[in-house]
C-alpha cells in the first residue's frame, strides 16, 4: 500500500507511524541528492515564528526556497496584530486563507495542536514550548539512518538534560519503534522522566543509566549530546551545580566504535569541546544541514507533491 | 415527652438521586452536573451518617435525568456515587459511576503554559489514563502533560 501524508498536520512525532517516518526519510534522501526541485511553484507557505529561532526558521525557509515556494509570515510578534491582542485562532484562520501550509513555532504548549484544529490548511509544528519539536526528530532520524545505514537495533547514548530536553523525549519515542538500546547519561536532577521511560518499558527494550559518560562511549552507535538549559532552572545555584556535568572531548572518542557519530540538536554551549569538531565522528553540523532535506520532504509530502 | 420531629428530605416523585457522594464533594458534584443552574427543585445533604462510608453526601434532583457520559464525569471526584433514577416514586434504574475515557471542558489543565490556560475559548480535552498503581491521570490533548488527581481543579 502506498503511503500518503497529503493534508496531514505534523504536531507530535507520535502522529506518524514508523512506516510514515521512513517514507519521509526516503523522500529526504532524494532531496539530498537533488535539492533544487521546483515543486512549490506559485505556492505560499506561512512561516509563523512567535519566538526567535535560528536553525529551525532558516532551514524551513531554505527548504521552501529550494522548492521554489514563497514565504509569508513573521520571525517575532513585534509589529504584528498579536501584540494588539489578536487571538491565536484568529491569526491562524487569517493566515490559512493566504497560505497552502503553515509552519508555526510558539512558546505556548499545545498551541500547535490547537492551530491544526482551527486551520483549514495543514500545520507543521516547529516547536511549541517545552512540548514537541517533531521536525527536529525527523532530521535526527535522518542523520542516524544516514550515518548508520539503518535505524534498526542501534545503541543510542543520550547525554545531558534528559529531563527537559524535548528532542530527547521525541527521539526516545521514535527509536522505540526500531528496537533501539538506550544509554541514559545525566545528572540525577535531570534524569529522563518516567513517562518517557515508560515507552522503553512498554516495548521491553533495554536501557541503562550512567552517571559517567566515559562508561557509555565504547559501545555506542550514536552519542546524542544536549545542552543543559539555563532557562529551565528557577534557582541559578542549581544550574551552576550541573552545567558542566558532561563535556565531550576529542580524546574521549578514541574509545568509540568506528561507526559511532556524535549528534547535537544545537546550539551547544560547552558540552562538546571545539576540539571534537574536526573529528570525523562529529556529525552535528551535517545534522543541522540535514534539517533542510527533512523539512523539504515534510513540506512536499504534506502538500501531496511527493 | 414528645420526640422532636426530625426534618427529613422528602422523596422525589420523578428525577435522579445521587447517593454515596464523599461528604466533602457534594458541591463539586452539583457544579459538574450544572445543578446550580436548573430551575427544578434540588435537595442535597452532606455529613449524613452512612453505614458503609461513615459519612456521605447526597443530591436529589427533581425532574432531572442525566446521560451516562455526563453523570460519569462525577466519577473523578465521587467514584463511590450511586445513581438512582426515580419515576412515580419508584426506583426504575440504579447504577454506579464509571470513569470515562475522555473528559472535556470541566477540568483545568494544571500546566500554566498550556494553550487552554493561555488563550481564551480553548476548551480543555483530556484522555483518562491509569498508572500501574491504579492512580488516575488526565492526559492533556494539547500540551500532552498529565494532570494528577491531587492537582484536579474544576472549571
Amino acid at each position: 500500500m502506498s503511503i500518503s501524508l497529503k493534508n496531514r498536520s505534523l504536531i507530535s512525532i507520535s502522529d506518524f507511524t514508523p512506516e510514515e517516518m521512513c517514507h519521509v526519510l526516503d523522500i529526504a534522501e532524494d532531496f539530498e541528492k537533488n535539492p533544487h526541485q521546483n515543486l512549490l511553484n506559485g505556492r505560499v507557505i506561512g512561516s509563523l515564528f512567535f519566538e526567535p529561532s535560528t536553525r529551525t526558521r532558516l532551514s524551513f525557509e531554505t527548504a521552501i526556497q529550494l522548492l521554489g515556494g514563497n514565504v509569508i509570515g513573521f520571525s517575532s510578534t513585534a509589529g504584528t496584530s498579536i501584540q494588539k491582542g489578536e487571538s491565536l485562532a484568529d491569526t491562524i484562520t487569517m493566515v490559512a486563507s493566504y497560505a497552502d501550509l503553515i509552519v508555526m513555532r510558539n512558546p505556548i504548549e499545545g498551541s500547535a495542536r490547537f492551530a491544526s484544529e482551527v486551520s483549514k490548511v495543514p500545520v507543521i509544528n516547529a516547536g511549541d514550548g517545552a512540548n514537541q519539536h517533531p521536525t527536529q526528530c525527523m532530521l535526527d532520524l535522518y542523520s542516524i539512518r544516514k550515518t548508520q545505514g539503518t535505524l534498526e537495533n542501534l545503541e543510542i547514548t543520550l547525554v545531558g538534560d534528559l529531563k527537559y530536553g524535548r528532542t530527547v523525549h521525541s527521539l526516545v519515542e521514535a527509536m522505540c519503534h526500531f528496537n533501539a538500546k538506550f544509554n541514559l547519561v545525566s545528572p540525577v536532577e535531570l534524569k529522563l522522566p518516567s513517562v518517557v521511560k515508560q515507552h522503553i518499558k512498554d516495548r521491553k527494550l533495554e536501557y541503562h543509566q550512567y552517571t559517567e559518560l566515559e562508561d557509555a562511549i565504547p559501545h555506542s552507535d550514536i552519542i546524542y549530546m544536549t545542552r543543559i538549559q539555563r532557562e529551565r532552572f528557577p534557582d541559578p545555584e542549581e544550574y551552576e551545580k550541573v552545567k558542566n556535568s558532561y563535556v565531550l572531548r576529542n580524546a574521549m572518542l578514541d574509545a568509540a566504535k568506528p561507526n559511532c557519530r556524535v549528534l547535537h540538536p544545537l546550539p551547544r554551549v560547552n558540552e562538546i569541546h571545539v576540539d571534537v569538531d574536526a573529528n570525523p565522528k562529529a556529525y552535528y553540523f551535517q545534522q543541522a544541514q540535514n534539517g533542510v532535506y527533512a523539512r523539504q520532504a515534510l513540506i512536499a509530502a504534506i502538500l501531496g507533491l511527493k | 415527652m414528645e420526640k422532636k420531629k426530625e426534618l427529613t428530605v422528602s422523596a422525589i416523585e420523578n428525577g435522579t438521586v445521587i447517593d454515596h457522594i464523599p461528604a466533602d464533594k457534594v458541591f463539586q458534584v452539583v457544579k459538574i452536573l450544572g445543578l446550580e443552574k436548573v430551575s427544578t427543585p434540588v435537595y442535597f445533604g452532606t455529613n449524613v451518617e452512612s453505614k458503609k462510608y461513615g459519612t456521605k453526601g447526597f443530591i436529589k434532583a427533581s425532574n432531572q435525568y442525566f446521560a451516562p457520559e455526563d453523570v460519569n464525569k462525577i466519577a473523578l471526584v465521587a467514584p463511590t456515587a450511586s445513581i438512582i433514577e426515580i419515576k412515580d416514586f419508584e426506583v426504575v434504574k440504579k447504577h454506579s459511576v464509571a470513569i470515562p475515557d475522555r473528559i472535556e471542558r470541566i477540568v483545568k489543565c494544571f500546566n500554566p503554559n498550556c494553550v487552554t490556560n493561555k488563550e481564551h475559548d480553548v476548551p480543555t480535552k483530556f484522555t483518562v489514563v491509569k498508572d500501574a498503581q491504579g492512580n488516575i491521570k488526565l492526559h492533556c490533548h494539547y500540551c500532552e502533560k498529565n494532570t494528577t488527581q491531587d492537582k484536579l481543579e474544576f472549571i
